[in-house]
């Protein structure tokens, strides 16, 4: 008994070293949504390409879609927006695109010179929409469903591995939810 | 000489934090609001740089997240609506002081369970000592007892010593 009581502060530094080790490999930098299965946020913004146009919440609905949330200050942004064109070409993606904190001439040359992959572009330039979807910095894509609810949420570039792995097997299924 | 230096130094260093506090021009209609602000953005986290409050992060999102906590404290909304704007939208994670609730009782409980586990071992250390203390004197008596001579033997020794 004497014996084992030696060896509690052993088994301690391997309860904490477990602990630490685990730390390591923590993705602390992602943090989970608040928003998954909440209702996108209400908003009531011009559209990049046209000023004159209002868009609002009811505008995303219909169909399940990507938001994307862009700008081009954003390096990874501009890293992920070819494999954005490809999605919408090729696999018919809706997305639709959120310029968030950016100048209005430069998100359109933008558009103009990398090809357009969205439906439309929110211009969100007081970065206020970003706040109510929990945005803390682009790129960063939501999967919404056709009513309108988030249903995931990615922080950082969209690529071919998330695509397959993830988003395309989610969209099928909540597909797959709506028309049962 | 030397503690002259040392003193200007010693004055650069405190005032070095000042330069990197973010500054703002907000204006408060009350004293109290301005207060609230200031412990409200120091009491909340910075979602995009984790280890720095809303006051001292420079960070886009840390400013727009300034701005709102403003217009919200200037339109008379309490320190608890804040909070709850915030944990809405980026999660209880903008808590640097957790809430309690279910999923924080560990964090919350575990000083105190480790206070208790460690007052335990404390007094259960205590104890046995004092066990182990009544022990050693009572053999102590014992060998005292044995080392009394009798009057017959002082006697022989006092003999044999001459």
């Amino acid at each position: 008994m004497k014996r084992l009581k030696l060896f509690i502060p052993l088994a301690i530094f391997i309860v904490i070293a477990g602990f630490l080790y685990k730390g390591l490999f923590l993705e602390k930098d992602i943090l989970p949504s608040a928003l998954i299965d909440k209702p996108f946020p209400e908003f009531e913004l011009p559209t990049v390409k046209d000023p004159t146009r209002i868009v609002t919440r009811k505008d995303l609905l219909g169909q399940v879609s990507l938001v994307n949330v862009w700008a081009t200050w954003c390096p990874s942004c501009r890293v992920e927006h070819p494999y954005l064109v490809k999605l919408a070409k090729q696999e018919g993606v809706a997305i639709f695109g959120i310029d968030y904190k950016d100048q209005r001439d430069q998100a359109v040359r933008w558009l103009n010179q990398l090809h357009d992959p969205y439906i439309f572009s929110i211009e969100d330039a007081d970065g206020r929409l970003g706040i109510d979807l929990g945005v803390y910095g682009a790129p960063e894509t939501y999967l919404v469903d056709s009513k309108g609810m988030i249903r995931y949420k990615h922080v950082g570039v969209v690529d071919e591995y998330l695509w397959r792995n993830t988003l395309k097997p989610l969209i099928e299924q909540i597909k797959l939810e709506e028309k049962g | 000489m030397k503690l002259r230096s040392l003193l200007i130094i010693l004055v650069l260093f405190t005032l070095a934090p000042l330069g990197y506090a973010a500054i703002d021009t907000y204006e408060f209609s009350t004293p109290d609001r301005q207060q609230r602000f200031s412990v409200l953005t120091n009491e909340l986290r910075c979602p995009k740089c984790q280890n720095q409050n809303i006051a001292d992060s420079n960070s886009p999102i840390a400013n727009d997240l300034r701005r709102e906590i403003y217009r919200m404290l200037e339109e008379g909304k309490s320190d608890d609506q804040v909070i709850e704007f915030l944990v809405d939208r980026y999660g209880e994670f903008v808590l640097y002081k957790p809430r309690f609730s279910s999923k924080t009782i560990v964090l919350w409980g575990g000083p105190v369970l480790f206070l208790l586990i460690g007052l335990m071992v404390l007094f259960g250390l205590l104890s046995k000592n004092s066990r182990v203390d009544s022990v050693v004197s009572e053999k102590g008596a014992d060998s005292q007892r044995k080392n009394q001579l009798s009057e017959d033997e002082r006697q022989r020794l006092k003999k044999l010593l001459g």
